[in-house]
């Protein structure tokens, strides 16, 4: 049994620990922000955003807009996946006969761990993938197709696992609610769950977008890049531009210019995805302060 | 709503009935393509890699040269598979040095991260550490590529040449302590990327562990309080062993993000496929050797280098997926035991 004093002092140096560990995170993260932006901010300029790229000249305009494509088409090819995967999932619409019970529920379960170890899988490792099976294997080329199908593939498991998650926080209450009321199965989803659970879903489709908006590396092997504004086209367009290219490349190359577009286009991207997390706190504390049965 | 209702029942009940079905089996559907795409990207791999693996066997796992050969001598044949004579595939600095930095960058992450769980959620007033999970939850947000920029252009050179001289000066020359003396470079290499890496996954785990924290019930902290106990042991035999197996799960995943980080590492580590001799020189890992690698892998005409890669990245999916099943099982396993009234007696 250690003294008095030995507990005293662990308790005390416990306390101090905690503080140092804290400060330990918070000061590398505040000069990462404070870094990219002293890199940025001195040279820039607001042309930069609506310029073209042309090689290693001009601004930024082509891999923003890349970008934002990129973002877009995640969210409607696995914001639509992934939200119906979650509503199965969550076993919402799983009441007709055949989909209801144990041997369903066990389904389940082995979806949802194939969707988790998906999404443990390493994005490089999914970039592989869809350079040699889409782009070389069926002769799509560098293009936005291949592209969005991995990425789409990268976050079909996070929406899903964050819809079932808001799906199973619907008060049961409501769906029995409905049932009760005589409203058919698809309008009771629509209407009552799913509006019920929107906060939940949202956020997820948020946090989606900035992985998304992030990614670098299932896209080097997919859409490698170029330097133009997007075309329209999906495949067989000889690269398509982004942002998180010119950060890992852009940095490298002999000319100042080519450097300083490499700074903005990380300041641009830490802006994006701030401003994503900040719009997905922002909602969760809206919604929080209505409902107050809710909540830890 | 109740208008809505209405309106809405103007349409005929068959109507309703193909809207409920639909939704179901759009649902099933999409419930099954992760898992379609699981087995897609398996297959893949299995398939690209079968000839890499039968003709590096296990001199993939042992060997340390990584040669595509020459591209100009005649092609050789082994067991039927053409490749570039000379080339040689070993993976295990690769291997090594994937383990190396995730070591390194859970060894730190998981003290750190407990002890900011612990200030987040016990220490601090609510009006100060709400905004500091926030900033928390931001680091984990800020894209691997920017974080990787920032680690070869800032954060690397000012170590090597503040902390890092420093620890390499006073360590003491015993056998684990000695991997980090000796030249300490310019702050491309081992110890940045792997300091880079804590920095990825201390926020998966810090938020895990305060969720987990703060849904530990009031009274056995008060009743171990009351019976005397101080800060520190209530703490650590009644708060963390009551969520033990959450905070390890956490931690795994954790492992596993680090595992498969590319972009970062492919920027701090220096990307030299040799074993590090220390702890501050250039090496690489298996995610950044595929990204550095391929471009030049395109070079072999019989598509043999490539083939190799293919077997780098069945190796690393195969290790993310133990790491994975191995948290699931962790968790499952002592989440009955992980309170602390049956285990400290």
């Amino acid at each position: 049994m250690p003294g008095a004093r030995r507990r005293r002092a662990y308790s005390a140096l416990f306390r101090v620990g905690t503080v140092v560990s804290l400060l330990l995170v918070l000061s590398p993260a505040l000069w990462l922000l404070a870094g990219v932006a002293a890199r940025a901010v001195p040279h820039w300029q607001w042309s930069v955003l609506w310029t073209g790229l042309q090689g290693e000249n001009g601004g930024l305009l082509g891999p923003i807009l890349g970008t934002l494509v990129l973002m877009g088409g995640v969210l409607v090819i696995a914001g639509s996946v992934g939200v119906l995967a979650g509503i199965h999932l969550a076993g919402t619409v799983r009441t007709a006969k055949a989909g209801r019970g144990r041997r369903a529920d066990s389904v389940a379960t082995w979806l949802r761990i194939a969707s988790d170890t998906l999404a443990g899988f390493p994005s490089i490792v999914l970039g592989y993938v869809g350079y040699v099976a889409l782009v070389v294997g069926l002769h799509w080329g560098f293009s936005l197709l291949p592209a969005l199908l991995v990425l789409s593939m990268m976050v079909i498991p996070y929406i899903a696992k964050a819809t079932e998650t808001a799906l199973r926080q619907v008060p049961l209450g409501y769906r029995e609610g409905a049932e009760a009321l005589g409203m058919p199965t698809g309008f009771a989803l629509r209407k009552v769950v799913l509006k019920s659970a929107a906060p939940g879903i949202v956020t997820g489709l948020l946090l989606a977008l900035a992985i998304a908006g992030g990614e670098t590396a299932p896209l080097l092997f997919t859409a490698e890049f170029s330097s133009t504004v997007w075309t329209g086209a999906f495949i067989h367009a000889h690269g398509f531009g982004y942002l998180t290219y010119i950060v890992y490349q852009y940095w490298s190359y002999p000319s100042a210019h080519a450097n300083d577009l490499s700074y903005d286009a990380g300041l641009v991207l830490v802006v994006m995805v701030l401003l994503l997390l900040f719009t997905a706190r922002l909602v969760v504390a809206r919604t929080q302060r209505h409902a107050e049965s809710r909540g830890r | 709503m109740t208008t809505a209702f209405h309106a809405g029942s103007t349409r005929s009940k068959s109507a309703f009935v193909a809207e409920a079905s639909a939704w179901r089996w759009a649902a099933r559907v999409a419930a099954v393509l992760p898992t379609a795409a699981l087995v897609f990207v398996v297959a893949v791999l299995a398939l690209k890699a079968y000839p890499a693996v039968k003709v590096n066997g296990t001199h993939f796992f042992t060997g340390s040269e990584w040669k595509i050969g020459s591209t100009y001598a005649p092609t050789v044949r082994t067991d039927g598979v053409a490749h570039p004579s000379g080339a040689a595939f070993g993976a295990w600095p690769l291997i090594a040095g994937t383990l190396q930095t995730s070591a390194i960058a859970v060894a730190i992450a998981l003290p750190v991260s407990v002890g900011c769980a612990f200030a987040l959620t016990e220490r601090l007033p609510r009006w100060i550490s709400r905004p500091l999970g926030f900033a928390i939850e931001l680091l984990a947000g800020v894209p691997s590529v920017v974080l990787g920029l920032w680690g070869v252009l800032t954060f690397g050179p000012v170590l090597s040449r503040t902390v890092y001289p420093f620890i390499a000066h006073h360590l003491p020359t015993v056998p684990v302590l000695s991997f980090f003396k000796g030249t300490v470079g310019h702050g491309e290499g081992l110890l940045t990327g792997g300091l880079t890496l804590a920095l990825m996954v201390v926020p998966i785990i810090t938020a895990t562990t305060a969720d987990l924290f703060r849904q530990v019930p009031v009274l056995p902290k008060e009743g171990g309080e009351a019976l005397g106990m101080t800060g520190y042991e209530v703490a650590r035999r009644i708060t963390l062993r009551w969520v033990r197996s959450g905070v390890v799960g956490a931690t795994v995943l954790g492992l596993a993000r680090a595992l498969g980080e590319t972009m970062a590492l492919v920027l701090t580590v220096g990307a030299i496929f040799k074993l590090a001799p220390n702890v501050y020189s250039p090496m690489s890992t298996i995610a950044a050797a595929i990204a550095t690698q391929l471009d030049s892998s395109l070079t072999d005409g019989t598509g043999f280098a490539v083939s190799s890669i293919a077997e780098l990245a069945l190796v690393l999916g195969v290790i993310s997926v133990l790491v994975n099943l191995l948290a699931r099982w962790i968790v499952l396993r002592t989440s009955f035991d992980g309170r602390p009234l049956r285990r400290a007696a």
